[in-house]
């Protein structure tokens, strides 16, 4: 009798720890919802700022974070993919992979302002980037680096020993079957990591602080050496600086509603390939 | 009648760190033959078997001694590519392993990665492979769908025929049937039997009746060591070791 009270009890702990885990999460929807959506229309997604950010648009803060993204993404993910290839296919096991691996995943601990710091100092002044698209692009491509390195390693493991073994039985490469036939199975499994990264580097504000978000610029960037602006910079800027708190902070709030919902999107097509992957092989 | 050796082991020792696996092994693969390896589990011939293709090479820390020659030519040279001796000697494996492709690209992987492009060759050859594995009444009309969709047994004939088209002179199973089912390993075992008209023949088992059945010659391995070699019908009527006997009348192993 006493052991089923405890259970009970034990079962109604786990419950309220998860009711009050959604209920934040649900909370953070409805009230980032309930205050952006006055605010979105199409004029909002496809305008330019106006009135000293009080009308008019986030357009070029879309664009920028689309730019700043995409240019992440280009830069870490052959970087990434290499880097895993070598250190799961080809690098001797032993204690100097180890170390790779550690210092690796200590890369993923940095503080992300850290980074920010870094790209100023060697992005920026060193190589003379500049503020721009290209900087903020190499310094949050270095920040998710070790999240790309490690979601591809996991994937490349999970391919089994065996089908290498056919591989190489027929006659194959080493790097034959690594291109035909462990790539394709990992496939999935990286862009899971691909598209999660996305997501990090999206929603990054401490790396393009100082390396490539403008509080303003007139109309959209012209090159890759163009400073940007960029969602959740903007959202930051709306919050802190200007002389009108009160109609910045609606835009505040649909900016974040339209990176939130940016980001949704991102891990919703992660969701979908995860589970045609498990459809393939279950 | 004399039979060409198409497969020699000379001294072999071979180690796993320092555990000594296989200890002085010298053995005869007869051509157009097929040789059973039998013995207990951890008696080292699925890893004397491995050497064969210079599967081996993919574990590290170990270390050969001795050669293995191939048409009288030692594959563990400097000079010889790993690579080319997988090509002539194929290997079908303890659980089939299709690639998770379609049933027509397992089989042509092994032409495309090796060079061929000639398409209808490619065509041809798939079809021709997969008669040949007995597998082609039961796919032909489903070339194009996955692999993985196939049962375990037809699998398997999948990945032999994939070995069979990248055209191989022999082939090792290490242990094809551990995974199937009696109505498979039969089909197998027939397709064992009428392979060796063109290839010669190696088969790690475990399964003593199936040693009996399809080889000509049987090797006896126990704890790293050969104990016996000779014809199957001799090893398993008059064993000449008294450990060869204790085994194949089930006293251990």
């Amino acid at each position: 009798m006493k052991n089923h009270i405890t259970q009970k009890l034990g079962f109604l702990g786990l419950f309220l720890c998860i009711s009050i885990t959604l209920l934040f999460l649900g909370a953070i929807i409805f009230f980032i919802t309930a205050r952006g959506i006055k605010v979105i229309s199409w004029e909002f997604l496809t305008q330019v700022p106006r009135s000293g950010m009080t009308a008019g648009g986030i357009a070029p803060a879309i664009v920028g974070t689309f730019y700043i993204t995409l240019g992440a993404i280009l830069f870490a993910l052959p970087l990434g993919l290499a880097c895993a290839i070598y250190l799961c296919e080809y690098s001797p096991k032993g204690i100097v992979v180890n170390i790779i691996r550690i210092s690796i995943n200590n890369l993923a601990g940095v503080p992300s302002v850290v980074f920010g710091l870094f790209g100023l100092a060697v992005f920026v002044k060193y190589f003379k980037f500049g503020v721009s698209i290209l900087s903020g692009s190499l310094t949050l491509g270095i920040l998710v680096l070790p999240l790309i390195i490690s979601s591809t390693q996991e994937a490349l493991l999970a391919v089994p020993q065996s089908i290498r073994e056919a591989s190489l039985s027929l006659g194959a490469t080493k790097w034959k079957t690594i291109k035909n036939i462990v790539l394709p199975t990992a496939l999935p499994g990286i862009l899971t990591g691909v598209i999660l990264s996305i997501g990090r580097v999206a929603g990054e504000t401490a790396p393009i602080l100082f390396t490539a978000a403008a509080f303003y610029t007139r109309g959209f960037p012209k090159s890759a050496f163009s400073e940007v602006m960029a969602l959740p910079y903007h959202i930051y800027a709306l919050m802190t600086e200007g002389a009108h708190p009160d109609k910045q902070r609606a835009i505040a709030y649909g900016c974040s509603l339209v990176l939130l919902l940016m980001v949704l999107c991102i891990s919703g097509i992660a969701i979908f390939i995860r589970q045609r992957q498990k459809g393939l092989h279950g | 009648m004399d039979k060409r050796t198409k497969i020699k082991a000379e001294n072999v020792d071979f180690f796993y760190g320092k555990t000594h696996a296989l200890k002085n092994i010298n053995l005869k693969f007869y051509e157009n033959q097929v040789t059973a390896i039998i013995g207990p589990s951890g008696c080292g011939k699925s890893t004397f078997i491995r050497l064969l293709n210079r599967m081996n090479e993919l574990v590290p820390h170990t270390n050969l001694t001795g050669k293995i020659l191939l048409d009288g030519a030692d594959i563990f040279d400097a000079s010889v590519d790993a690579v080319e001796v997988r090509k002539r000697v194929g290997m079908v494996f303890q659980k089939p392993n299709p690639f998770p492709k379609s049933i027509f690209d397992n089989i042509s992987y092994g032409l495309t990665v090796n060079g061929v492009k000639d398409k209808n060759f490619i065509d041809d050859k798939v079809e021709e492979s997969l008669k040949k594995a007995a597998l082609w009444q039961e796919v032909k009309d489903r070339l194009h769908e996955s692999a993985l969709k196939l049962s375990g047994g037809q699998q398997q004939r999948l990945c032999i025929a994939r070995t069979l088209a990248v055209e191989s002179e022999t082939i090792l199973f290490d242990e094809p049937c551990a995974s199937l089912d009696p109505i498979s390993t039969a089909k197998i075992e027939e397709l064992i039997l009428e392979l060796k008209k063109d290839y010669t023949i190696v088969i790690v088992t475990h399964n003593m009746q199936q040693a009996a059945r399809v080889s000509d010659y049987t090797a006896f391995f126990l704890m790293g060591e050969l104990i016996e070699f000779g014809k199957t019908q001799e090893i398993f009527t008059a064993p000449k070791d008294d450990k060869t006997e204790a085994y194949i009348t089930g006293r251990f192993g």
